[in-house]
Parts: structure tokens; C-alpha cells; sequence
């Protein structure tokens, strides 16, 4: 029993129960401590009473908008939210992500996916501070120093190239929103001026990357942003 | 043999009638006609009553006892309550058998029929059968007869042809002696106000009349019947040749009386009858009154079973001559003439030139009684103008006058005559017959008042002047008429020539007619120019009749679109100038042919004697004969198109449901039947083979899921859900991202990136411009060889961004360039390719949506190269 309390503890909402099913038999009793959710009202009362680890919110509730669920959670829990929704929302997810969900993943999925964001958003959440060097395979971002190495070469950045490296590589694994960048780095008037931040992702890629075609560190989530790839 | 044949027919598709005959009231007719109709409520009918009168009579009410009522309709006129058959309701009833009342009935105003055999008429055209009664003086060629027999006129008449058209039909006899004791009995229903009339009707004399006529009337049907009977079962006899008859409708008085006595004649005969109406130049110019009685006589005429034409000629007895010979008309009727002697030397009558000229036709002279019912020959009113000509006709003599005291010291008194010939010419020419012989007339009053000695006095010393005189006048007379007549005819010349004209013209522009618009077109412009006239379209829209066009100044309110419909409904004329609805603004004649019912042509005539004109009405007929072959024309090559569309259209549905079907299966075989033997066959599967059976699960699922996803773009595409979201975006991460979605399936190929150096931003749908691109590698991965390199290429210039896929693939054979991007199209592959046979069609869905361009070319060398073109 004792062991069971240390486990992570996962809240899945969705309506599905073929998707609960799944999501039982996929997440080991072994690794995770369940709890479930029908839909929105009953989700936000069990994050009340379950004190969940990291919740997967299905977008397409029954009786609330998924989105909504996440900004009433957001009002007093910072606990981690992946939104689980179907191809072709992009719109959605977008929302949701801006909303302040963590992740998302897109149905349908495999279980080592969805293992992996767990794994990235627990991990988030229980590090306080972020690591001073940031390191993966052949790059490392001294923060301490505004220091980057490729192939332990300084690579020269503009200020604004490295600060957007910075939160890429501080949120590695994460996904983040067009808007969430531009604001972070631009400020909230530039949020309508995505070319701004396409231009200095590809003048990144070009510095960082072998093959700017095929990325490995700075990775496009078509029509939602961007991912720095998260470590292994 | 036809002829049975057509009834029999007939009376498959209409209800049939069947008329209890009677010979005055109270004889038993609703008696009889409510045993009847209990006997088939016995026999298991559906039999409703729609309007029955007991009179109160006791012994008919019990009979009514059980026979379903259609409630009656109630009209209000002149503030009395008027009780009607409510023809709507008893449609709707939808009855096998229905029972109504007196045929001859006249409906109150504000009913849609004048006459209730027209309500009659409309039930039996429902395939409703009907039981009736109806007295025999009510039957529109007996008519004059009984008002001779018994001295009351009989104004509500039913055509004879409804007598004809009956299946059945039931003689209700009592001899009279028996039907004057149930009058003194007070059994027979006798209206108040009609007492008087009825006293004079119901006397013995009278009675045995009526009921010869019933009795003959009932016995010339049963022995039609009989002769039907014989000629359709071939049984020989000695049949006389068909007479053919043919009467002249004249709009005079006694026209009435002459076509129901032809019509008499032709049912003694057994033979078929013509009225036929000689519209002469003179007579088209006739006065509306006039033209109206001609119209209501070849109404009476068609009534009474006639073929009826109108015939256009300068000379009547010729005219009805062609007509006869044409026609094969065996004796022709006319009326005795009534016209003085002396005018019979003017001009010989009708009857005499039809007489020269009939040949070996019969001529019937028929005389009639010039009683005091009989209408009057109108009194021609003097024209408006007339005053003016006839002033015109004494200044042309004044004139003539002056001419002649000028000249006379060069010319000699006879001489002078020519002067005031030539004044009689001017008259003619300018001003028709009656100026004319008027100015004749003056003219040898002038020419011997002030030219013939002794002057200034009308006396003549020389008689010889007398003859002069006489010349003059003749000449006068003789020129002007020549002259009118010629005007006359030049002017119906030129008025068929308008026709013609007008008719050929809208024959051409409905010609080119290809679809309902351009009909429509046609006629608004051709008919309302030809008819001065507003005029409407109105073509059915579900239930309802709706407006396709109109004249501008043209509103129909409910009341005329019921008429249209009723118009459109039973596919005959109705509104003013008819018998149907006629109190409706407008004229409804139907667009049809045989085969279908199109619509309605609606027509507002400037004057309200228009409506009646028989010209007016030829000349619409032949309009709405021609618009309804038009349509019929467009509406069978619309139909043939549909069915064309359709076809392609369950092509494509057949193509689609063979895609889904097999599409969504065939992975799922393989899904399942991976799951299956994982499931039950516990341990004894080895590792490997496991592994196996799951990866090819996992693939076919993948498979699955893209297929799905190729559906869902594809739906959102056709139904225009595609919202396309444009942002400037990075062509070399839009490559980045198709290559990283395809990242297992590119494992080990080559794929070569060529960018064109400072490539700009492109405005586009980075998620919708991935999937196409996603879509182009897919396909490029799957057509060719695994060795084959892949290239994509993306370039720009002023206008565009080019984007490209090429493989060395096969190719595609050159006619199937085009057809790649159809939906379902598929490429007869490798074995072990499978496409949905969708993605192509959803990338020219896309790029379509960026205004772009998409077209497949096979490379020289080998394979295909699919360029994308999107504007900057």
C-alpha cells in the first residue's frame, strides 16, 4: 500500500469507454495510480478530491468544451494536462494549449508516445529549477554562460536567436503554441506576426541543424508550433 | 371500333356516370337514384352523398339513412344564404361512388363552376364515379323544343355531350295521370315562387310530351349502344355511309336555333356535325356584341357535341363550300333568309351562292319562327367617328362642287361627273363603303342642283340627265364597294400577316430555346407584344403554382393563383372569358401536350371584349400549343441529362461504397485476424512469429487510419467546409514536416531536397499544403522502385511558388494524366500498393483552394513529376 501512494497519479477524462479501457490496460497498474472521468464537471470535482499528477483531457466532452475545463483548473492548479484530441483540430488544440494544457496527443496514438509526454511533463513538474547546461546528443546550451555548442563549437546567435533558443530548450519535450513564443520572446504586439518567428527559426535551424530540411532538434508541429526534441 | 375502344378507355381512367332520367319533377329520379346507391352501399361500395335534396319527403330521407353526407359549402350572394356542393371537400373524400342532384343545377356565384355538371365533370375526371338526375328539358339540343311545347323557358341546360358520355343511363317513368295525383297530393316538390309556372308546366298535354322525348331520347342511346355493340363485335349490317354535317355560325339571332336543329339532325343521322364560323374582313370589324354571340354560339356548338372551327375568307358561301369539301361533309344547314327582296338583288344571299356552288352536297334551308323570344338584330349605334365622315362625305362634294363651278366654262355638264366620281373614289379609299355611296348620293344631288339646267332648283328639263343621274350613282355605288372590299381584304391580309409573323416568331425564339429561361423569355416578349397584353408564367412549385415570370405591372393575389391552379390542375382554360372561375382579372390557359402539363400562361387583355375575340383566341391557342411542345422539348433533354448525371453520379457512389468497402475491410482482416490468433492460441505462437502478426496489424491499422483520414479531408473538401487557414510559412519547414511524418516509410530511400537559394516566406495552409505534400511522397514512395531516388524541389519566381515531386517510378500512361487527380482513380500498380485512390484528389482540392494549379507529367527518362503551382 505504501508503494501505491508514491506512485504518480493519473487522471484520464474522456467519455469514451473504449478509450478508458484502453488507457487502463496501456498505463501499468505497476507504474501509475488510476482514476477516471466521464466528462467535464465530474473531472473538475476529481481533480478536487483524486489531487491528480498529470490529467489527459479528451477535448470532446460530453457536457463541457475540453478547453474550458482546462481555464477552471487553471485558476488554482498549475498540475500538468495532456489534451488527447483527433486530427484536423488543429484550431483546438491550439486553444487548449493556450489555455495552459501542457501536451497533447493526437488520436489515434501509441502507448510509447503517450508514455513519453507523461514521462516529459512529470518530470517538468517535480524539477524545480531547470538544469544550468542543457545537453542533447551533440548540443549544449551553457544558460549560466548564453553559451552554445555544437560539436563543442560556439555557434554564433543574434540576442534574439539565442533567447528563443533558450525557452525552446528550457520547455524541451514540450510543445509550444505560435502565440506562446511570440509573446515570450516579441511581447503580446507581435502575436499577429508570425513571420517574425518562422524567419528566426529557420535562421536557428540553419545554424544548428546538419540538414534544415530534416531537423533533429527544432521540430515543426504543423499548424500548432514548436517541439525541441526532449531528451531520450 | 375506335370509337368503343376510346370509351371503354375512358371509362377506365374517369368514374363513370350513370344519369337517372326523368321527364318532370316528381317522378321518382333521387328516389331511384338513392335505391340504387343502397344497393351498392350493400354490395360493399363506397358510396358518400355530396348533394342530395329530400324536399323533406320522408320516404327519401330513410333512403338517405346510412349514406355518408359530404357537408355542402355555403356562399353568401346578395344576402341570401345559398347552400352548394362543396366540389373541394368531395374530391378530397376520395369516394368510389358519389351522389349528386340535379345536373342542370346553376351554382351560386363565387362557385368555381358556373354549372353543376361542370363540378360533375371534375369528380368523374378524378376516376370518381357519379349518380345523377336530371330532367330531360334540361338537355341543351331540347331545349327550344320544350320551350314550344310548354311555353317556359328552360335556362338551365347541361350539354348533350354529357348525355352521350354517360355509362349508364336510368329511365325514371310514371305515366302522367299517376304524377299529376302525387301533385295533387302535394308529393311533388314544388318551389314557391314557381307555382304560377308550374300550374302551366304541369298540364297532361305537357306531361305526355316530355315523357315522349325522355322515352326517345333514352331509346335513340340504347340503340347507339346497340350499333356500338354490333360494330365492335363485327356482326354486318346494312350501315348507312357516315353524314357529315356542317352549319354556319353567324352570331345573327337565329343562329342558336339553326345549330340545334343541325345538331338534331346529325343525332337523327347518326352522323358527325361541323359549325363552323366565316370571320370575313367586314365581319372582323363587327361590333363586340355581335362578336361575343358568335363566340357563345360555337361555345354552344362544342356543347352540343360539334367540331367547331373559325375560318378566315373575303367570300362566306365559298369558304364554307372548301370547308365542306374538305371535311367530306355530306349536307350542309342553313337558315331561310330574312332580308328584304329588294336587297336580294343588291347582293343574292348566302344561301342561293351556297346553293350554286354546293355540287353534289345537300343543302338543308331550315326556316324559323320568328316568335318574341327570339333576340333582336342589335341596332347598330352610330359610330363615334361617323359624324366626322359623314361630314368629311359633304365637304368632298362641296369640294367636287367648287372643282366643277371652276371648270365649267371649259367642260360640258356631263363631264363634271367625273369630277364628283372622283369624289366618290376619295371617299371609298379614305373612309369605307358608307361615306362613300353617301357622297355618291350627294353628289348627284349637287351635280344636278347646280350644274343641270334649270339651275338652282332640282328639277330636270332634259330627262336624258336622269340616266346620268342613275350612272353616276351606280358607278358611285359600284366603286366605292370594290374599293372597300379591297381595303377590306388588304387589311385581313395584313392582320394574318401579323399573325403569321407573330406566331413565326415565336416559333423561332422558342427554336432556340435550350432551357426553361429562354422559353420564358420568348414568350413574355413574343405574345405580349403580338396581344398588347400582361401575361404571367406560372409553373408548379410542389403544391403550389408559382409566378416563373410575369410583366412588370402584373400581380396575382391567391384568388387568381387558384384559378391558375385549377387551370393547371385539370388542364383546361379557365378564368374570364370562360365558363370557369370566370370571374377571375385574368385569362388561364394551360402548357401542355398530351403527354405533360408544364405550367400555366396567365393573360391580362387590354379590353374585356378581348377576351372573347374568337381571333384573340385562335391566335392563343396556337401560342400556348407551340410554348407546350417547346417545354415538353426542354423538359425531356433536361431529363436526359439528369439521367446522364445520375448515372455518373452512381458510378461515382458505386466506385465510392467499392473503395470504403474494401478500403475499411481489408485492414480490418487483417486486424482482427492478427488479434484472433494472438487471443486464442495462447502460448504456442513463437516470439517471432508474434512479432509478426503484430506488425502487420499495426501497419494495416496505420493503413486504416489514413484511409479515414483521406475520407474525412475528402468529405470536407466536396461539402466547401475547407477552411484554408493562410500564414506565411516556411517552404523548407513544410518539407521538413511531410519528410518527418513520413520518417518510417523513407527509411532507406533516397530523397533529395533542392531549395532555391532565399527561398521567401509563401502565404499558405501549412497543415493543408503538409497533407499535400505528404500525399505526393506517399504516392512517389509507393509507385516506385525502392532503389529509385526521390526528388523534391522547391523554387520561386515573381508569381509563383513551384513545388515539385519526382520519381522514376512507371509513370502513368499519357491519357490518364488528366484522370489521376480523379476521385477513385487508380493506377493498375504493383502488387502490394494500395491507395485509397483518393490522395491526388484531395491535393487538387487543396492547391485549387490556394488558387493554385496541380498536373501530373511523366519525366523523360522515366516516372513522374507532379508540379503544384501557388500564387505569391
Amino acid at each position: 500500500m505504501a508503494k501505491e501512494i508514491n506512485l504518480p497519479r493519473v487522471l484520464i477524462v474522456d467519455d469514451e469507454p473504449a478509450i478508458q479501457r484502453f488507457l487502463k490496460t496501456a498505463l501499468s497498474q505497476d507504474e501509475f495510480a488510476l482514476f477516471q472521468a466521464e466528462n467535464g464537471r465530474a473531472a473538475l470535482s476529481a481533480v478536487v478530491t483524486t489531487k491528480p499528477d498529470v490529467i489527459l483531457l479528451d477535448l470532446g466532452l460530453p457536457d463541457l468544451d475540453g478547453v474550458e475545463v482546462i481555464k477552471r483548473i487553471r485558476q488554482w492548479s498549475q498540475v500538468p494536462i495532456i489534451v488527447l484530441s483527433v486530427r484536423d483540430r488543429e484550431t483546438d488544440k491550439v486553444k487548449a494549449l493556450d489555455a495552459g494544457a501542457d501536451d497533447y496527443l493526437t488520436k489515434p496514438f501509441g502507448v510509447g508516445e503517450l508514455l513519453a509526454r507523461i514521462r516529459v511533463v512529470l518530470r517538468r513538474s517535480l524539477q524545480a529549477q531547470p538544469e544550468p547546461v542543457f545537453r542533447i546528443d551533440e548540443l549544449e546550451v551553457d544558460l549560466a554562460r548564453r553559451l552554445v555548442l555544437l560539436r563543442n563549437e560556439a555557434v554564433a546567435l543574434t540576442p534574439t536567436e539565442y533567447e528563443l533558443l533558450r525557452l525552446l530548450v528550457t520547455n524541451a519535450g514540450k510543445v509550444l503554441t505560435h502565440r506562446q513564443v511570440l509573446k515570450q520572446i516579441w511581447g503580446s504586439a507581435y502575436l499577429e506576426q508570425p513571420h517574425v518567428l518562422r524567419v528566426n527559426i529557420s535562421n536557428l535551424r540553419h545554424k544548428l541543424e546538419t540538414d534544415a530540411s530534416r531537423p533533429r532538434y527544432i521540430l515543426t508541429e504543423s499548424g500548432v508550433g514548436y517541439r525541441f526534441k526532449g531528451e531520450a | 371500333m375506335l370509337k368503343a375502344a376510346r370509351a371503354e378507355e375512358m371509362g377506365k381512367q374517369r368514374g363513370r356516370l350513370k344519369i337517372f332520367l326523368g321527364y318532370a319533377a316528381g317522378v321518382g329520379k333521387t328516389y331511384t337514384m338513392l335505391e340504387a346507391a343502397q344497393q351498392q352501399r350493400a354490395e360493399g361500395h363506397d358510396v358518400v352523398a355530396a348533394y342530395v335534396e329530400s324536399h323533406g319527403r320522408a320516404e327519401t330521407d330513410a333512403l338517405l339513412a346510412g349514406i355518408e353526407t359530404v357537408a355542402k359549402a355555403q356562399y353568401q350572394h346578395q344576402g341570401v344564404l345559398l347552400t352548394e356542393l362543396d366540389l373541394d371537400a368531395t374530391l378530397a373524400r376520395k369516394a368510389e361512388l358519389v351522389l349528386v342532384d340535379e345536373l342542370a343545377h346553376t351554382n351560386a356565384p363565387g362557385c368555381r363552376h358556373e354549372k353543376r355538371w361542370q363540378d360533375i365533370e371534375e369528380i368523374l375526371a378524378a376516376g370518381i364515379d357519379v349518380y345523377t338526375t336530371v330532367n330531360v328539358q334540361h338537355f341543351e339540343s331540347l331545349n327550344d323544343i320544350v320551350a314550344q311545347i310548354t311555353g317556359i323557358p328552360v335556362r338551365e341546360t347541361v350539354p348533350d355531350s354529357l348525355l352521350d358520355q354517360a355509362a349508364e343511363i336510368m329511365l325514371v317513368d310514371i305515366p302522367p295521370e299517376a304524377l299529376l295525383q302525387r301533385l295533387r297530393q302535394g308529393k311533388v316538390y314544388v318551389p314557391e315562387q314557381a307555382a304560377w309556372a308550374a300550374k302551366k308546366f304541369f298540364r297532361p298535354g305537357n306531361l305526355i310530351a316530355l315523357r315522349e322525348l325522355a322515352l326517345r331520347r333514352t331509346a335513340a342511346r340504347v340503340d347507339d349502344e346497340m350499333r356500338t355493340y354490333m360494330e365492335t363485335q363485327s356482326i354486318p349490317g346494312p350501315w348507312p355511309v357516315t353524314e357529315r354535317l356542317l352549319v354556319c355560325a353567324s352570331g345573327s339571332p337565329f343562329s342558336e336555333q339553326l345549330i340545334r336543329t343541325t345538331r338534331r339532325l346529325a343525332d337523327e343521322l347518326k352522323a358527325q356535325w361541323f359549325t363552323v364560323y366565316i370571320e370575313t374582313p367586314s365581319l372582323a370589324r363587327q361590333q363586340q356584341e355581335n362578336r361575343e354571340r358568335i363566340w357563345h354560339d360555337l361555345r354552344l356548338a362544342e356543347s352540343l357535341g360539334a367540331e367547331v372551327a373559325t375560318i378566315t375568307a373575303s367570300s362566306v358561301a365559298e369558304a364554307i363550300i372548301d370547308y365542306a369539301v374538305r371535311h367530306n361533309v355530306t349536307r350542309i344547314v342553313v337558315g331561310k333568309p330574312t332580308k328584304s327582296r329588294w336587297r336580294e338583288l343588291v347582293r343574292p344571299p348566302i344561301v342561293d351562292q351556297i346553293i350554286r356552288l354546293s355540287g353534289s352536297i345537300h343543302v338543308h334551308v331550315v326556316s324559323f319562327k320568328q316568335d318574341s323570344g327570339a333576340p333582336k338584330q342589335p341596332e347598330k349605334p352610330a359610330k363615334g367617328s361617323s359624324w366626322f365622315e359623314y361630314l368629311i362625305s359633304l365637304a368632298l362634294v362641296a369640294a367636287a362642287t367648287l372643282l366643277s363651278s371652276l371648270l365649267r366654262p371649259y367642260l360640258s355638264p356631263i363631264n363634271m361627273v367625273m369630277v364628283y366620281l372622283l369624289a366618290v373614289v376619295l371617299a371609298a379609299v379614305r373612309f369605307g363603303l358608307k361615306p362613300a355611296i353617301l357622297t355618291a348620293a350627294l353628289g348627284v344631288l349637287a351635280f344636278d342642283f347646280f350644274f343641270i339646267l334649270p339651275r338652282w332648283s332640282f328639277t330636270v328639263a332634259d330627262t336624258e340627265y336622269i340616266f346620268t343621274f342613275f350612272g353616276l350613282f351606280i358607278v358611285g355605288v359600284v366603286i366605292s364597294s370594290l374599293v372597300a372590299k379591297a381595303k377590306d381584304r388588304t387589311e385581313a391580309l395584313r392582320e394574318r400577316e401579323l399573325q403569321t409573323e407573330s406566331l413565326y416568331y415565336l416559333s423561332r425564339d422558342l427554336a432556340a430555346a435550350v432551357d426553361m429561361e429562354s422559353i420564358l423569355a420568348a414568350v413574355m416578349k413574343n405574345i405580349s407584344e403580338t396581344l398588347q397584353a400582361q401575361l404571367a408564367v406560372l409553373v408548379p412549385q410542389g403544391e403550389q403554382m408559382q409566378v416563373a415570370a410575369s410583366s412588370k405591372a402584373l400581380a396575382l393575389d391567391i384568388k387568381e393563383l387558384a384559378v391558375a391552379d385549377w387551370a393547371f390542375r385539370n388542364r383546361r382554360l379557365a378564368g374570364r372569358g370562360t365558363e370557369t372561375l370566370s370571374s377571375a382579372e385574368l385569362l388561364y390557359l394551360p402548357l401542355q401536350t398530351s403527354g405533360y402539363a408544364f405550367g400555366v400562361l396567365a393573360i391580362k387583355l387590354s379590353h374585356t371584349s378581348d377576351f372573347f375575340s374568337p381571333h384573340n383566341r385562335r391566335l392563343l391557342d396556337a401560342f400556348v400549343a407551340q410554348v407546350g411542345l417547346a417545354m415538353e422539348r426542354v423538359h425531356l433533354a433536361q431529363q436526359a441529362e439528369q439521367a446522364q448525371v445520375l448515372q455518373a453520379r452512381e458510378t461515382l457512389e458505386r466506385a465510392l461504397l467499392n473503395s470504403i468497402s474494401h478500403d475499411l475491410r481489408t485492414p480490418l482482416v487483417s486486424i482482427i485476424g492478427a488479434l484472433s490468433s494472438l487471443r486464442d492460441s495462447n502460448q504456442q505462437i513463437n516470439a517471432a512469429r508474434r512479432q509478426d502478426l503484430l506488425n502487420g496489424a499495426w501497419d494495416e491499422a496505420e493503413r486504416l487510419n489514413r484511409f479515414v483520414g483521406n475520407l474525412l479531408d475528402m468529405t470536407r473538401l466536396e461539402a466547401g467546409e475547407l477552411r484554408v487557414n493562410i500564414e506565411p510559412s516556411d517552404v523548407q519547414d513544410l518539407i521538413g514536416c511531410a519528410l518527418a511524418a513520413l520518417d518510417q516509410k523513407l527509411e532507406g530511400r533516397d530523397v533529395s531536397v533542392q531549395l532555391m537559394e532565399g527561398l521567401p516566406l509563401v502565404a499558405m495552409d501549412m497543415v493543408l499544403m503538409n497533407q499535400v505534400l505528404i500525399n505526393l511522397l506517399d504516392n512517389a514512395l509507393k509507385y516506385s522502385p525502392f532503389e529509385s531516388p526521390i526528388a523534391i524541389c522547391a523554387q520561386t519566381n515573381a508569381h509563383f511558388l513551384t513545388l515539385e515531386v519526382l520519381d522514376r517510378g512507371p509513370g502513368v500512361p499519357e491519357a490518364d494524366l488528366q484522370r489521376v487527380f480523379d476521385k477513385f482513380y487508380r493506377l493498375p500498380v504493383p502488387e502490394g500498393v494500395n491507395g485509397t485512390g483518393l490522395g491526388l484528389s484531395i491535393c487538387k482540392g487543396i492547391v485549387e483552394a490556394h488558387q493554385g494549379e496541380i498536373r501530373a507529367e511523366n519525366r523523360s527518362g522515366g516516372g513522374l513529376r507532379i508540379t503544384c503551382q501557388i500564387p505569391l
